[in-house]
This record gives structure tokens, C-alpha cells and sequence, in this order.
């Protein structure tokens, strides 16, 4: 708990003045945010939080926003719990992150209660801001940061006033935090996705709502490419993190939206974003490792992609102690890059590796090259087991439909899926099956769901 | 086509794909002598687990791995049946 020295996030988004009206809105609600006292929509107002460690676990996400307005710089610690923690995993946070205290969607008044007047608690602290990580198992792992922290890489990227942000996000997770950050503390409006809502029906919401910048992970983009309502939006600025982006992916949204700013950012809710990527194609360039402070500087060691940030967290939360970062300051991402053509790729997560008889095989490897195929929209690679060498790999395909929503036949884009694979991958990395299957699952997180064997 | 002949073309068939050269087969030559690495004979079994859903080697009372080429296909040829 340090004291207050910096202003807070309601009062960074009301110090801008406004060329045109801004708003934050969901499926339902539309509010303005000039004027919006955040403290006024707490029932019980802000200062019974005063001090205290506070978690944020509400339905939808305007909730959240309000909540957040209100309580930082007047609770000691925020954390924001995004939608798909279960009862069974909160026990353990609320240990972890030491609250005993919960606001929920019945502490936030909506539009059509009238908020008491409350006596406004004067902002007294540097409150911690504590974000989950999207774990794979098990309970997420909480990383501590600050509002300095979450807003350092706001110097670099898109800032434009007056700018209409979405995220294919949930702003509880730190890719949509930073996209709602950006549109607060940089003078624009937000649009907020809604839980279950059918991504063309937020597609549609969004363009209704004229908006210029959209964020969200590869795999959210592909489902909003093959929603049949991607023509709904025309970005001037289009984002991508959170997942490798492949270059089929970025040729697409070329494509489909000729006329905006399209990059591809690495960041990850530990290291913050290290740094994005403008011209149009996968991977990055090596002057990205010649960056200096206040940049982001970023080292690769051991194969894998290191990050020494002012954007980075603090550390975790939780016992036992877990190191964030080295003795120099670096953070692992455990991402994993190679340097292919003068140009670094990331070929995937080192505790996503399969072995194949001692041989290591990175699942998104496979899948660049089965993505490729024009038949095939989406494809997920996994260890499947063998008698003879522990594990081999397999492959569940989602053929791309055609106009008519007719899939082509299977037989012959295996064969020549196959054949790709064979001219382009070692032998141990070519998938001993192919299957077809309808849909892949993406985790709520936006990132596909990784496939155990 | 019987098991038999199935599993004999699939050796052929895999060894081309994977660049082996690959010994003349007869049911006394060593599966490992054949010309297969172990990669080509776990993409064997995978093939006739896809193909026909058995897998011997898998199952728990497997214990002895099939040396030669005709114990091989004997061992699917009783699985299959």
C-alpha cells in the first residue's frame, strides 16, 4: 500500500476534453462518460471500500468498468476477476490475493436506478491492480500490477481522440484491459462484447456504433471473418494479440479491410506488451531487439522470448512465492522464436511442445502449414498416442465452407493437405491422421483450446 | 482385402513417403530390418488403428512387441478377428 500520488483512472478519463460525445456501452446500456461519477453508481458509494483489498466479480463488463472507476485510487487492491472463474477456484483467490470483500453486479446500480448522492472518497492510494492469467489448468495465477504499469505502453499506437474502440476481449483479461485503458485515459468511447453473444450480432453492434478501432486474438478474428458479418465494420485500426498471428490470417483481414492500420502485438498478462508489428507480415524484425528504454527491451535466451518493461508486473500473488522475473530483470515468456530469413517467428509455446520419439514438435508449426490450404479455415494440432514412440501427431481440420455453406470433400483436401505437409515438415512432424471435425473450441480467453493426448 | 495384403501395402505404401529404402518382405524378415525406422512403424500401427479401429499394441495384455514382419501381421490378424 503506497500513498496517493498520482491521479486516477476516473480522473485521467475526465481530464480530456471531449471534441464529441463519449460513451462506454454493452448490448443494453449506452452511458456518457462526461459527465460520469463512478462512485455515484456504487450502492453504498465508494468510501466503505476505502483501504481495503476489493474483488471485482460481476456478469458483464460494464459492471466491471464502473466498479473500476470508482474504486481505484480508494481501494488498496483491485482485482478484476474475469467471467469463467468458478465458485470452486474463488476461495483460493480471495485467499491468495487477501480480500474478504466482493463487488458483484448487486453493489452497481444500472441505468435506471437513481444513485444516491454519495460523499465522494477522496482518492488516498496507488492502488494495485491484480490481474488472472488465462491458465490452461488449475486455478489462473494472479499478477500484480499498477495503472503505471497498465498504461505504460499507452505512449506507443494508436491514441486518436474521439477514436470508437472495441475488443473481441472481456476487459477483465489484460489484451481487453489495455484496449478499455486506451479508450478512457485517451479520450475516446468503448463498445463492450456481451457474455454469449453471437459474434456476428457484436459485429453488427460495433459497426452500428461507428467503430474505428477493434481489437482481438487471431482466433477471434477468424470467427469474425467467417460470421458472414465482418463487412459490418470498416476499422481505420485493426489489432491482433495474444496468439501467434499467422500470415493467413493477416492476409485476410488485408483483404477484408484494405483501408485500416492492421498490427499484430506480443504481449502476455505477466511481461505486458513488448511490442507491436505494422507491416503486414508474420513474425517480427530484429531491430525489434535493439529497442531501448523507455521501450520495452527484449533478449531471446534459451530460444525463448525475454522482456525487461516498465509495462511488466510487479509479480504474483499467492504462496509459494513464484519468481516473475530474472536476475537481470527479464521476463521469460516462454514463447518460443526462431530466426527464419532475416525475420523472428514465434513457433510456439515451450510448455505446448510434443515429443515425437525425442523429437520436438511445436503444434503451431504444423498448423501454419495446414492453414495454408485454402479449403481449410482453422486446424488443430495435438500429441496423439502411439504404442511404438510415446506420441505422433494428429490434426482436427475445419474446412473453410463454401458460398453455398457446402464443405468441399474431405478425401481429396487430406491428400493435399497431406502432401504439403510432407513437402514442408521433417517426417515426425507430418500428422499420422487427419480428422474433420465442425468447430474447434476457442477458450474464453479467445486463444483455441490446446488439445491433450 | 485380406489383413494380410492391407498391411503389406501400407509398409510399401509408408516407406515411399518417408524416403526408405525398403527390403524385399517375406513373413520371417525383421520388422527393423526391413528398412522401417521406428517413425514409419508408429505411422504403420496408427494407419491400421485409423483404418480398421484395432490397436494391439495399446491394449494392456501386449507385452511382447512383434519382431518379424509375419508377427506383425499375425497379431492383427487375431486382433481383427
Amino acid at each position: 500500500m503506497q500513498p496517493y500520488n498520482r491521479r486516477s483512472l476516473q480522473e485521467l478519463m475526465l481530464a480530456f476534453e471531449p471534441v464529441s460525445e463519449r460513451f462506454i456501452a454493452d448490448a443494453t446500456l449506452r452511458l456518457s462518460l462526461r459527465p460520469l461519477d463512478a462512485a455515484n453508481r456504487l450502492h453504498g458509494g465508494a468510501a466503505s471500500f476505502a483501504g481495503r483489498n476489493v474483488l471485482i466479480r460481476t456478469r458483464g463488463q460494464l459492471a466491471a468498468v464502473l466498479a473500476l472507476l470508482a474504486l481505484d485510487g480508494v481501494a488498496a487492491r483491485i482485482l478484476l476477476c474475469p467471467p469463467d472463474v468458478t465458485d470452486e477456484q474463488i476461495h483460493r483467490i480471495m485467499q491468495d490475493g487477501e480480500t474478504d470483500i466482493i463487488v458483484t453486479d448487486a453493489d452497481i446500480c444500472d441505468e435506471n436506478s437513481t444513485p444516491a448522492r454519495q460523499v465522494a472518497a477522496t482518492p488516498r492510494f496507488d492502488t494495485e491492480w491484480v490481474l488472472f492469467t488465462s491458465g490452461t489448468s488449475g486455478v489462473p495465477k494472479l499478477v500484480l500490477h499498477s495503472l503505471t504499469s497498465l498504461t505504460a505502453p499507452l505512449r506507443d499506437g494508436p491514441s486518436a481522440d474521439h477514436a470508437v474502440w472495441a475488443t473481441f476481449y472481456d476487459i477483465r483479461r489484460y489484451g481487453g484491459l489495455q484496449i478499455l485503458l486506451r479508450a478512457l485515459i485517451g479520450g475516446g468511447s468503448m463498445v463492450l462484447s456481451d457474455v454469449d453473444e453471437p459474434v456476428a450480432s457484436f459485429l453488427i453492434r460495433i459497426g452500428k456504433a461507428a467503430v474505428t478501432h477493434v481489437s482481438g486474438t487471431p482466433s477471434h478474428w477468424l470467427r469474425a471473418l467467417m460470421s458472414g458479418a465482418a463487412a459490418k465494420i470498416t476499422p481505420a485500426y485493426v489489432r491482433l494479440s495474444g496468439e501467434m498471428a499467422s500470415q493467413d490470417i493477416l492476409d485476410r483481414l488485408r483483404q477484408t479491410y484494405p483501408q485500416a492500420r492492421i498490427g499484430h502485438a506480443f504481449a502476455s498478462t505477466e511481461a505486458g506488451v513488448a511490442f507491436s508489428v505494422y507491416d503486414g507480415r508474420a513474425g517480427f524484425p530484429a531491430t525489434v531487439l535493439s529497442a531501448v528504454p523507455p521501450r520495452p527491451t527484449i533478449r531471446i535466451e534459451g530460444g525463448t522470448l525475454r522482456v525487461r518493461s516498465g509495462a511488466a508486473a510487479a509479480r504474483y500473488l499467492g504462496t509459494p512465492p513464484r519468481g516473475l522475473v530474472d536476475a537481470d530483470g527479464f521476463i521469460d515468456t516462454g514463447d518460443m522464436v526462431e530466426l527464419q530469413d532475416d525475420r523472428y517467428h514465434v513457433i510456439g509455446r515451450r510448455e505446448g511442445v510434443v515429443n515425437v520419439g525425442g523429437l520436438k514438435v511445436h503444434p503451431e508449426e504444423v498448423e501454419e502449414v495446414i492453414n495454408r490450404h485454402p479449403g481449410v479455415l482453422m486446424s488443430r494440432v495435438w500429441g496423439r498416442h502411439s504404442p511404438i514412440i510415446g506420441t505422433l501427431i494428429a490434426a482436427d481440420v475445419v474446412l473453410t465452407p463454401r458460398h453455398d455453406g457446402v464443405v468441399g470433400d474431405f478425401a481429396g483436401i487430406r491428400a493435399e493437405i497431406m502432401a504439403a505437409c510432407r513437402a514442408a515438415l521433417a517426417p515426425h512432424k507430418v500428422p499420422v491422421r487427419l480428422t474433420k471435425v465442425a468447430e474447434i473450441p476457442v477458450m474464453a480467453s479467445g486463444k483455441i483450446e490446446r488439445r491433450r493426448a | 482385402m485380406p489383413m494380410r495384403d492391407m498391411i503389406l501395402e501400407m509398409i510399401t505404401t509408408i516407406a515411399r513417403q518417408q524416403n526408405k529404402q525398403l527390403a524385399p518382405l517375406h513373413d520371417d524378415l525383421e520388422l527393423l530390418g526391413s528398412g522401417l525406422d521406428s517413425l514409419c512403424i508408429a505411422i504403420l500401427v496408427a494407419e491400421l488403428d485409423n483404418e480398421f479401429g484395432i490397436d494391439p499394441l495399446s491394449a494392456a495384455d501386449e507385452l511382447s512387441f512383434p519382431v518379424t514382419v509375419g508377427d506383425f501381421i499375425r497379431l492383427y490378424e487375431n486382433a481383427a478377428v
